[in-house]
């Protein structure tokens, strides 16, 4: 049986008919996969991170997905690969119908003045050392905007769109000298300087207090709707997703295991690892410390040697014998727009 | 053991030396602690929450400008002590803590068992092979397995080395532990552990948590009663049941309206505006440029008000 099981992955990893499917989203990853090379002293092959192991998805233009997982189970190399920082060791991005592993030095630089990018820590993600006006002025000089007029104007309508006004107070202001929330602010006004197709926000609310949480996602979902904007938001917090997304998506050791509209999934997780996180997700409840949180045993595998047949299944309450561990399980729709990748719903 | 205090600060303050000014960080703070009981502390960033900690700790930094107030534990007042007396007295003995990030800043040379054992050779001179039986004894308590005891911090996850720190707080087995942010920078099913965990700590050992966080929907997974911050000072204190449904304080209530809630349909709302410079913070109330209920009163000192064994700092009260 782990023979059949090495085959499969064999078949994946060198598809023969290596071109992307047609499409037209704005989007398409189709069957990406990112593997790192791990290397013993520096030379020698000691096998491959499989950080993102098969995943594929459609985005629209205006349409937003939220991709849901916990540390180390490959939602940032997705998203990095999404963003052109990583290439895909196979299977396809394709951006406005172009495979960006295809594209040369011009083509990468016209595509990432498409797609804007939303970082974790605000602080970490603005020079100290430029101003407001300098860190909003760099995306449009580097992109030829050579009139001085329309860059300032540029600029304070994207300060006005993240409603930093009056803009004159901010534009010579140092990051240090905003507030966490303010900071997020400029660096979304960064993102969206370029007018982009798409806006990829890496978990952008992590770093901020509670109180101006909501205020950053109302801000991000707001512009999105006005420019009809795709966004990808990256989160491993389930109780922000429900308000700001459309699609969720569950990542578990590099795989999407369930994804389906954000309502169905929150209310009716299929995969027992959603049911999982949904259950460790609190809520404020004085009721919640009387009782103990039902955790699944162990942590996520390693990526280098993930589990056979289902990636959950060593620590899965609901574990089918002599299924589970074995096969792979495809995806199986057991309630319409609602996929999931377990063997339970055959 | 229900309901004798453990722990009673009177008009606590820490206030620091700052370029700019006095920060007054932890200004006038009471509240009291029963045994076995868990408080929570939530406030925005910059509201004192972890000076409060720092304060109770007497783990100062060099630039304190006012440290005053009194600390009282089983009835012994504690700020009449000299630094030395309360070193050896008190803190790891009666009180440890678990400061924020601690999972980070384990030593990275040395074993982590050697750093769980080495409270107990230090304030209480044992030999080291029983301090790391203890240890051993303390890791089986919180959940890591025996063989980790050998290990360094960079072979345990996340998760691991933050019970590995919550096992160097736990090996003096104090009467208090202080949690700062202790599950801010783990995953979900992590933190779930965790509280799992505290919750076992607390039922099993008898101890007491002040837990430090700004995370409220996490924080009631320990919480017996909240006290909540805004600007160096405690504005509400509730049992849980008020303070996680109706809190009393404006404040208090806004703060539970941004929460984004899993269950339910309420649509999660913000705070306008911006907490004050704790440099010259205004007088009156100090929410009340944010407050949806300002009324001309809130301009003076508000008093602390006690509505059913519940404290709130609001003139709406009065």
């Amino acid at each position: 049986m782990t023979i059949e099981q090495d085959k499969v992955q064999q078949k994946i990893v060198m598809p023969k008919n290596d071109k992307p499917a047609k499409t037209d989203a704005l989007l398409s990853v189709q069957d990406l996969r990112v593997h790192f090379e791990l290397r013993k002293f520096g030379f020698g092959h000691a096998g491959y991170v499989k950080a993102v192991d098969g995943v594929s998805f459609e985005l629209r233009h205006g349409s937003s997905i939220a991709i849901v997982g916990e540390s180390g189970c490959g939602k940032t190399s997705l998203m990095k690969t999404i963003l052109a920082l990583y290439k895909p060791t196979a299977g396809h991005v394709i951006f406005d119908g172009k495979d960006l592993s295809l594209l040369k030095g011009g083509e990468i630089k016209k595509y990432r003045s498409e797609v804007g990018y939303v970082q974790q820590d605000p602080y970490g993600a603005l020079a100290p050392f430029m101003s407001v006006q300098r860190i909003l002025e760099e995306p449009l000089l580097i992109n030829d905007v050579k009139d001085p007029a329309e860059r300032a104007q540029r600029i304070a309508k994207v300060l006005e769109e993240v409603k930093m006004t009056p803009v004159n107070e901010f534009l010579p202001k140092f990051p240090h000298q905003l507030s966490g929330g303010q900071q997020q602010r400029v660096v979304i006004a960064r993102a969206m300087i370029l007018n982009p197709k798409l806006l990829v926000a890496d978990e952008p609310v992590s770093m901020l207090d509670a109180s101006v949480r909501v205020e950053i996602l109302k801000l991000l979902q707001g512009l999105q709707e006005k420019y009809n904007l795709a966004l990808i938001y990256v989160t491993h917090d389930l109780s922000t997703v429900r308000y700001f997304s459309e699609r969720i998506f569950v990542m578990y050791a590099g795989q999407v295991i369930e994804k389906g509209e954000v309502d169905l999934l929150v209310n009716n997780p299929l995969h027992p690892y959603t049911y999982a996180l949904l259950q460790g997700t609190s809520d404020p409840d004085a009721h919640n410390s009387t009782v103990m949180k039902e955790v699944p045993p162990g942590e996520p595998p390693s990526l280098v040697n993930p589990p056979a047949g289902c990636r959950f299944h060593p620590r899965c309450p609901k574990i089918i014998k002599g299924v589970c561990d074995i096969k792979v399980p495809p995806e199986f729709e057991p309630v319409p727009g609602q996929l999931t990748a377990c063997w339970l719903y055959e | 053991m229900a309901d004798t205090t453990l722990l009673q600060i009177d008009n606590l303050k820490l206030h620091f030396k700052t370029g700019r000014g006095t920060v007054q960080a932890v200004d006038g703070v009471n509240f009291t602690l029963n045994a076995n009981e868990a408080i929570v502390v939530v406030g925005e960033s910059g509201c004192g929450k972890s000076s409060l900690a720092k304060a109770i700790l007497r783990l100062l930094p060099r630039n304190v400008q006012e440290y005053s107030g009194k600390v009282y534990l089983n009835g012994r007042e504690l700020m009449g002590l000299n630094d030395e007396e309360f070193r050896q007295q008190i803190r790891w003995i009666k009180m440890a803590m678990v400061p924020q990030a601690a999972m980070n800043a384990l030593n990275p040379v040395l074993k982590v068992g050697d750093q769980v054992a080495e409270p107990m050779m230090v304030h209480f001179g044992v030999k080291k092979d029983e301090a790391l039986a203890q240890a051993q004894k303390m890791f089986q308590h919180v959940g890591v397995p025996d063989d980790f005891i050998g290990r360094y911090a960079f072979e345990l996850s996340g998760g691991m080395r933050q019970r590995v720190a919550l096992a160097m707080s736990l090996v003096t087995t104090p009467d208090l532990i202080i949690l700062d942010e202790p599950t801010s920078a783990l995953d979900v099913l992590t933190q779930a552990n965790i509280f799992n965990l505290l919750k076992r700590i607390k039922s099993q050992m008898a101890t007491s948590f002040i837990l430090i966080t700004h995370d409220i929907a996490t924080s009631s997974e320990l919480a017996d009663r909240a006290a909540v911050m805004y600007a160096g000072q405690i504005v509400e204190v509730s049992d849980a049941k008020t303070f996680y449904s109706e809190p009393h304080h404006p404040y208090s209530a806004k703060l539970m309206a941004s929460v984004p809630k899993l269950r339910g349909n309420t649509i999660p709302d913000f705070i306008v505006g911006q907490p004050p410079s704790l440099i010259n913070p205004p007088t009156g109330c100090r929410f009340a440029a944010r407050c949806p209920k300002r009324f001309a009163r809130c301009v003076e000192e508000p008093p602390v008000i006690q509505l059913d064994g519940n404290l709130v700092k609001c003139w709406l009260y009065a």
